[in-house]
């Protein structure tokens, strides 16, 4: 079992070109991955022998106000230790590798990425809409979205009841 | 059933009709088989051993081609609304919609923040019973059915003033 | 495609030659099904894109997002305990352990402990959910075959547990019960007898189950041999759960990284053998969850004993008074529901 700084040293030392920071978080600790060095450093991640992170638990993303970051969280079955990635992308120009060929449940996670906050993945090999309309504009998850008041004629608004003439 | 309705005006042959086609119509209801949502578990209890829909003449039909009523139980989505439009309009005259739980009747718990949540089925087709619950019981979609029957019976082949 | 004719003809058969000759440069193609959203096999609004050659499916392709009910929009507009009956309605037929995977990762944030008979009386509800949660499954699942009988007594038998939680937490779907740090309430008079009497009821049921469904010579030609997932792929797909157990993968969460005192009860993790064909088919996660019907039964045995042993407490002693304080982070916390791993 490692832990999360072990894992970084591991990532530095595999890839030295690269700029691995360990996010001292609580109550876990979160590894800052550069978006360029993604697909190598998943794929080391994945095959080398003392890190074996077969499994991707999870692929989510957050809007934070300067930028959008994609989560990766990952667990090994056969050495029992998990670690969580995360990878910066610029709000003008949301673009990142896509994992789904390394772990292949990624590539639903990665669609639901996409549908939700607009992260594109290049490379993905059917980057539609899965959880919105296919025509639906718009990325809900972001902070800034605006729901729209109809699709395709029905209309969304909430529809409050009318405020009664006995009312406090 | 299409020839004749309309054709007369109210009088004593269309209210025995009336009386025989309503009653035949109420106690053989044949609601699609259309469970969205958790109401859906709820639908599929009543339907079952305890709380029997069947004694009631009501027989869950897959297609929508054979059936004369569709309960809409759960959440109906903007993805899902065109469909039940198509649904809708599959079935043939004379038809009943029942709205069954608080999602379909005005979007539920989902109803402020949900932007992908149709407030309401019958902002997609016309509903003619509401059951209110989130899920309501399955004693309350028997109840509905019982209420669906009391305006079945009372509808007329006559031709409407 | 071309198919091979392999008929041996009788002496009168020239005319039969001939039209023979030309069925001979028949290609077949394949068909593109819509088992749509509204299907009374999908359980649920599920479409799937199915190519078929004949009866043969060939490729099946699954599409999403008709229930997409904008649950992470509600939740971050709603307070910390508000979103509780959201978590219910993600997977409604195991909404108890939806709400045990959520205030486990709340209390994970806040740094919340909760007391040991809190803790017991959570697994006690989840594995209640967990079998009623299977017994739905394993009914429509004989209902999709056409077995009609299984899914009247099944669903019966789900009757006894939707009572149980009647009374505990005044609904028979979606409970609102498990609260961050703590229970809503604590358990009603007379109520871990009648649970104590559904385990009895229930014991015996299982074996009769094994009788009508599981060992049927129809059953078994319908669904041994059919679908076969290998352990590699299920794991680099991600899929959890008694599916991931019935491709022969031993990875269940309470063991593996036990929460809420699961390490402190002794039950076993089924794993599909391939009893009746090959390791991975729909048999096999079939029988896993009947087996783990089982063991769930054995788990709500030892929680009763250890109910019916610890003093009562107050269940909502740790739930905090207001979430005002929040902690800056993020966490990602699994707990093995009815249907796999639940992560928040």
């Amino acid at each position: 079992m490692l832990a999360p700084a072990e894992i970084t040293e591991y990532l530095r030392s595999a890839h030295s070109g690269a700029e691995f920071i360990l996010e001292e978080t609580v109550p876990e600790a979160v590894i800052r991955v550069p978006s360029g060095i993604l697909c190598e450093a998943a794929r080391t991640l994945r095959d080398d022998p003392r890190l074996r992170f077969d499994c991707l638990m999870c692929l989510s993303a957050v809007d934070r106000p300067e930028e959008l970051q994609a989560v990766y969280h990952l667990y090994s079955m056969e050495h029992d230790h998990s670690c969580a990635l995360r990878c910066c992308i610029p709000k003008d120009n949301p673009e990142i590798p896509t994992v789904s060929d390394i772990w292949p449940a990624a590539e639903w996670h990665e669609r639901e990425a996409f549908d939700m906050m607009g992260i594109r993945f290049t490379g993905h090999p059917d980057p539609r809409r899965i959880l919105c309309a296919d025509d639906w504009e718009g990325h809900p998850l972001r902070r800034d979205y605006q729901p729209p008041s109809e699709f395709h004629g029905i209309p969304l608004t909430t529809i409050l009841p009318p405020e009664s003439e006995t009312s406090s | 059933m299409s020839v004749l309705e309309g054709q007369y005006g109210p009088n004593v042959i269309i209210t025995s009709l009336d009386k025989v086609f309503n009653w035949s119509r109420s106690r053989s209801m044949w609601p699609l088989t259309f469970g969205i949502a958790c109401c859906a578990i709820e639908m599929m209890c009543a339907a079952a051993a305890r709380f029997d829909l069947d004694r009631f003449g009501i027989f869950m039909r897959p297609t929508p081609r054979q059936a004369d009523c569709m309960i809409i139980a759960g959440t109906v989505t903007v993805k899902m609304a065109e469909r039940v439009k198509r649904l809708y309009e599959q079935m043939p005259e004379p038809k009943y919609v029942i709205s069954m739980g608080s999602c379909a009747n005005s979007g539920g718990p989902y109803w402020e923040y949900g932007y992908h949540v149709v407030k309401g089925v019958d902002l997609v087709i016309p509903v003619d019973v509401y059951i209110p619950g989130c899920p309501p019981r399955p004693e309350a979609l028997i109840d509905a059915f019982l209420k669906l029957r009391e305006k079945i019976e009372r509808e007329t082949l006559a031709r409407q003033a | 495609m071309k198919r091979d004719l392999n008929i041996q003809l009788g002496p009168s058969s020239e005319k039969l030659e001939r039209a023979l000759a030309d069925v001979e440069d028949v290609h077949g193609e394949r068909m593109v099904l819509q088992m749509g959203p509204q299907h009374p096999a999908t359980h649920g609004v599920l479409r799937v894109e199915l190519e078929t050659d004949g009866e043969l499916v060939v490729k099946a392709t699954p599409h999403i997002g008709y229930l997409h009910r904008c649950f992470e929009k509600v939740a971050e507009n709603m307070t910390w305990p508000q979103v509780v009956p959201y978590v219910d309605r993600l997977d409604y037929l195991s909404s108890m352990n939806n709400a045990l995977g959520f205030a486990l990762s709340c209390e994970k944030i806040f740094g919340i402990e909760v007391s040991e008979r809190v803790q017991t009386i959570r697994v006690l509800v989840a594995e209640l959910n967990r079998i009623a949660s299977h017994l739905v499954a394993i009914g429509t699942y004989g209902l999709d075959i056409g077995a009609w009988t299984p899914f009247l007594l099944l669903f019966q038998q789900r009757e006894h547990i939707i009572d149980l939680f009647d009374e505990l937490s005044g609904s028979r779907l979606l409970y609102n019960y498990i609260w961050i740090g703590g229970l809503a309430h604590d358990l009603p008079e007379g109520w871990l007898p009648k649970v104590r009497a559904f385990i009895s009821y229930m014991q015996p049921k299982i074996p009769e189950l094994n009788q009508i469904l599981s060992f049927n010579k129809i059953f078994i030609e319908r669904t041994g041999k059919v679908a076969i997932l290998s352990p590699e792929l299920a794991v680099q797909y991600g899929v959890t759960g008694p599916n991931l157990r019935g491709s022969g993968v031993l990875w269940d969460l309470r063991k593996m990284q036990p929460y809420s005192g699961y390490e402190t009860y002794d039950f076993e993790i089924p794993v599909g053998r391939g009893e009746f064909g090959a390791v991975g088919e729909c048999l096999d996660r079939y029988i896993v969850r009947i087996r783990e019907m089982e063991q769930s039964l054995h788990i709500i045995e030892q929680a009763v004993e250890r109910l019916e042993r610890l003093p009562g407490d107050d269940v909502r002693a740790a739930v905090p008074k207001t979430f005002s304080k929040v902690p800056v982070g993020e966490t990602y916390f699994r707990t093995e529901s009815a249907k796999g791993e639940l992560g928040f």
